[in-house]
């Protein structure tokens, strides 16, 4: 037998389950159409609990990207204040929370497809159930005809394969919540602790190391980067290293001139120079990387 | 004739396209008994697209059971696997 009437047995098995058989066709109708509004709201209340848990992804995104602003500005700070072991630090926080972002980036996809698909045939099941209330009058009063019969048969198994078809949808969408769920905990607690170290989601020990190294560069070139917004803490001795301009660089340096303190500084790229040049503005270090879940960033 | 695609609705498919879903049927078929993933995606998008091209959405006003049921468009083939196995569990 092929895999489309299997699968035709198997709903309309689990549809019969569902429904109640009852001698007098009449009652059948009725009762089946009780269980329809029965099943209408609990697909109803399925929706809503798919977009509650859509924008809960949505917050914990927005709480993400707080964190990684703060983080970006505390690197800023530390460098600022001589302190490159802490801005590397700060740095590889945000790069974990780039990878964590990118997970809840394709969770929100998937529940958002989800989302409008649930939406779409709840429609259609309120317009069938709809139907079989107006059907279920005119099959009642010619009941005792046997084709009526066999009509109200075939309208009972119809509309019960549709609820059962949805009801199975809104199963594998709640599976999928609460897949998601366990992550979304993980995501809570170290929204609120700030910790991001451990969780680059990685199983393959290699792509592990790949990933990391791949990090790390990119942590160089913003670290050299900021390096290069800052003023020379020190007498920079990179004056005549530098070919042309040196001579009338303003204390500030936001420019996009040379990095003016070395003489090995990686260029870095110039897509991302759109940083914000905001000055440093000395914090005091003890707080530098209490990561509290007090977002006061851009 | 009618055919369900699950996630989506019904469709009246003329019976003369019969020959042609059994063929895609059956390769459906034989994909999820090699555990071929790649021969049931391609089978279950051939399938999905002869159904929706050939066949005619029904109203919600029609309410028929259906003959012939296709898996969901996302459906992987575990998913038809486990479906398809909880047949004697329903049965019984």
């Amino acid at each position: 037998m092929g895999v489309m009437k299997r699968l035709t047995g198997v709903l309309q098995a689990k549809a019969n389950k569902v429904m109640d058989r009852v001698e007098d066709p009449r009652e059948t109708l009725d009762l089946s159409y009780e269980k329809q509004l029965e099943q209408l709201q609990q697909v109803r209340r399925g929706v809503a609990d798919v977009a509650t848990a859509r924008k809960r992804i949505e917050l914990q995104a927005q709480g993400l990207q707080q964190n990684a602003g703060k983080l970006q500005d505390q690197a800023r700070q530390a460098l600022a204040q001589n302190r490159e072991d802490l801005a590397r630090e700060a740095l590889s926080r945000r790069a974990a929370l780039s990878t964590q972002l990118e997970q809840l980036r394709v969770q929100h996809e998937q529940l958002v497809q989800q989302e409008q698909r649930l939406v779409t045939t709840t429609q259609q099941l309120q317009s069938r159930v709809e139907a079989f209330r107006t059907q279920k009058e005119t099959l009642k009063a010619s009941y005792t005809a046997a084709q009526a019969q066999t009509r109200i048969g075939e309208a009972v198994s119809g509309i019960s394969e549709s609820m059962t078809d949805t009801g199975m949808a809104m199963q594998r969408a709640q599976d999928k919540i609460a897949q998601m769920q366990a992550r979304a905990g993980a995501v809570d607690e170290l929204l609120a602790s700030g910790t991001l170290t451990d969780l680059t989601g990685s199983s393959d020990p290699l792509q592990a190391e790949l990933d990391k190294t791949s990090q790390t560069s990119q942590i160089e070139l913003e670290l050299a980067q900021m390096k290069g917004e800052l003023a020379p803490p020190a007498p920079a001795p990179a004056e005549a290293l530098a070919p042309g301009s040196a001579a009338s660089l303003p204390d500030g340096a936001e420019a996009d001139a040379e990095p003016a303190d070395g003489e090995t500084v990686e260029e870095a790229p110039p897509a991302s120079q759109t940083a914000a040049g905001g000055s440093p503005d000395g914090a005091a270090g003890s707080d530098l990387f209490s990561l509290g879940s007090e977002g006061g960033n851009s | 004739m009618i055919v369900r695609i699950l996630e989506d609705g019904q469709y009246d498919v003329p019976a003369s396209e019969r020959a042609a879903l059994d063929e895609l049927d059956a390769k459906l078929s034989g994909a999820i008994e090699a555990s071929d993933e790649a021969g049931f995606s391609a089978a279950l998008a051939a399938l999905l697209a002869k159904v929706r091209a050939s066949g005619t959405k029904i109203d919600a006003a029609t309410l028929v059971p259906s003959e012939l049921t296709v898996p969901h468009e996302s459906a992987s083939l575990e998913d038809v696997a486990t479906l398809l196995s909880s047949e004697e569990i329903v049965e019984a």
